[in-house]
């Protein structure tokens, strides 16, 4: 389809370095605040079905269930209650996805204390609430960064499919250059879409490392 | 904003009945492509990662690459695959099957590498061949994890064989995509909803192979979870095993040690 013509043009890519600026700090939001709220929702759900276990594994099948569905699917069928081309038609599914990969981890997280070390802390006088907080939670710290890989990485990757239904950040790139038969602006969003995706990826293992020091090669 | 309307208006449409638009053939379009791109991938994919997991090389390389591949957006490739090779069954081909490869690739190596390595001394100990302890040991006792990989694989196809409507494909994109083109919502909500739907099966679909596939006493659930934590249960933590055995040896009464009896219960 294209004609002699230069696959990159470096000059676009120079005019345009504030314009992909924006589109890319509009991706990580639209992408990330996502995965925070899935976070949010995932930690108290998780501790609910950590104590209450008959309730995890309904939970789990219908969140399994939401996992497959496919993005662009569920980004149509919620446009009646989110509205055409507002952020909300993208971010309302990728929040449920992210749901859908952190509960599992959550949970798998607060299981994985070993029963001895419950038992210290009770012996140490830790009433329920600060065993919570002080042993419980810390020790799932790195299951909750693992998932929190698996959410963030394809949050970013799926929010371009959102560009066809209004907002997508840098997936515009690709609507934009296709509709225009112009690679430039796609490649530019596909090296985008990935080094935002290894930033954000290498900050989540960076904080592995200052927050579970001990975690090194448990739940990559 | 009526959904079971715009629904109702989908499915009585008559074009939907029969002809290249029926909601028969488009399904057809969309296995049929899904079909191809999942084959070519397992073509190439499966046969390496069980290399991989049984020589215990390159894992580090594969898991790697199948994060950066996951952190690839499929529309961008697909848009780029048909600006440089043009409109064609090829140019989306492609990006598809290099989707639907990772996730397979990973499960085969890890599977692989996930079977107790006592099993696999032992089946080299009465005299198979490495290729007969691959295929006949590691594999049967990998399948779960593998079709588990396959189940990835094959939903993100799916999935993503409906963006591709977006640059020409036929398949249920079809509705999806023109139905936004032209605003028409009853097109777009029907179409989503055949997706989920299709999606939704196949996941079914292989829960129950993975089921069938599971070789009996071995531990449940392994095809219940997510493709993620499904990878952490398949790798047993080899220098667990010994602790139990060791503890009781030094100790003076062993019958009171709790972790023996918890064993013997």
């Amino acid at each position: 389809m294209l004609d002699g013509e230069p696959l990159v043009r470096w000059r676009w890519l120079g005019d345009h370095l504030g314009y992909l600026a924006d589109l890319t700090a509009d991706h990580a939001v639209i992408a990330l605040v996502p995965v925070l709220l899935g976070l949010l929702l995932a930690v108290p759900l998780g501790l609910a079905c950590a104590r209450f276990p008959r309730l995890y594994q309904p939970l789990a099948a219908v969140f399994n269930v939401v996992y497959a569905l496919p993005s662009l699917a569920v980004f149509v069928v919620l446009i009646p209650y989110t509205g055409l081309a507002t952020r909300e038609t993208v971010m309302v599914p990728l929040t449920c996805y992210a749901l859908a990969v952190l509960l599992p981890t959550a949970v798998d997280g607060l299981r994985a204390v070993p029963e001895p070390v419950r038992q210290a802390a009770a012996a140490m006088g830790y009433g329920p609430w600060r065993r919570l907080a002080a042993v419980e939670l810390p020790a799932s710290v790195p299951y909750l960064i693992g998932g929190l890989r698996v959410a963030a990485v394809s949050s970013i990757s799926l929010a371009a499919v959102g560009a066809l239904v209004g907002r997508g950040g840098l997936g515009y790139l690709f609507v934009d250059g296709f509709q225009r038969t112009f690679p430039t602006p796609i490649l530019a969003g596909i090296a985008l879409v990935a080094l935002l995706a290894l930033a954000t990826d290498l900050l989540l293992v960076a904080a592995r490392r200052v927050l579970a020091p001990w975690a090194r090669g448990v739940a990559r | 904003m009526n959904w079971l309307g715009w629904l109702h208006d989908f499915f009585a449409d008559p074009a939907h009945h029969s002809g290249p638009d029926s909601i028969a053939h488009r399904v057809l379009e969309h296995l049929a492509f899904s079909a191809e791109a999942l084959g070519l991938a397992a073509l190439v994919a499966l046969p390496l990662g069980l290399l991989i997991g049984y020589s215990g090389r390159g894992l580090f390389v594969v898991t790697a690459l199948a994060g950066v591949a996951r952190a690839l957006p499929t529309l961008g490739l697909v848009t780029l695959a048909v600006l440089l090779v043009g409109v064609g069954d090829a140019a989306v081909l492609l990006p598809l099957t290099a989707l639907a490869a990772p996730p397979m690739l990973v499960a085969a190596a890890e599977g692989v590498r996930g079977t107790v390595p006592d099993v696999r001394d032992a089946a080299r100990g009465i005299g198979l061949t490495h290729p007969q302890t691959l295929l006949r040991v590691c594999v049967p006792a990998a399948a779960p994890t593998l079709l588990a990989g396959v189940r990835t694989a094959a939903v993100q196809v799916i999935a993503t064989a409906t963006v591709a409507a977006y640059v020409g494909l036929g398949g249920l994109g079809r509705y999806v995509i023109d139905g936004l083109a032209t605003r028409n919502f009853p097109t777009t909500v029907g179409g989503a909803l055949l997706v989920v739907l299709l999606a939704v099966a196949v996941q079914l679909l292989f829960a129950l192979l993975i089921r069938l596939a599971s070789p009996p006493g071995s531990r449940t659930g392994t095809g219940a979870g997510t493709g993620r934590r499904r990878n952490r249960d398949a790798t047993p933590e080899p220098p667990a095993a010994p602790e139990p055995t060791a503890e009781p040896a030094v100790l003076d009464d062993p019958a009171g040690s709790p972790a023996l009896a918890k064993e013997s219960t």
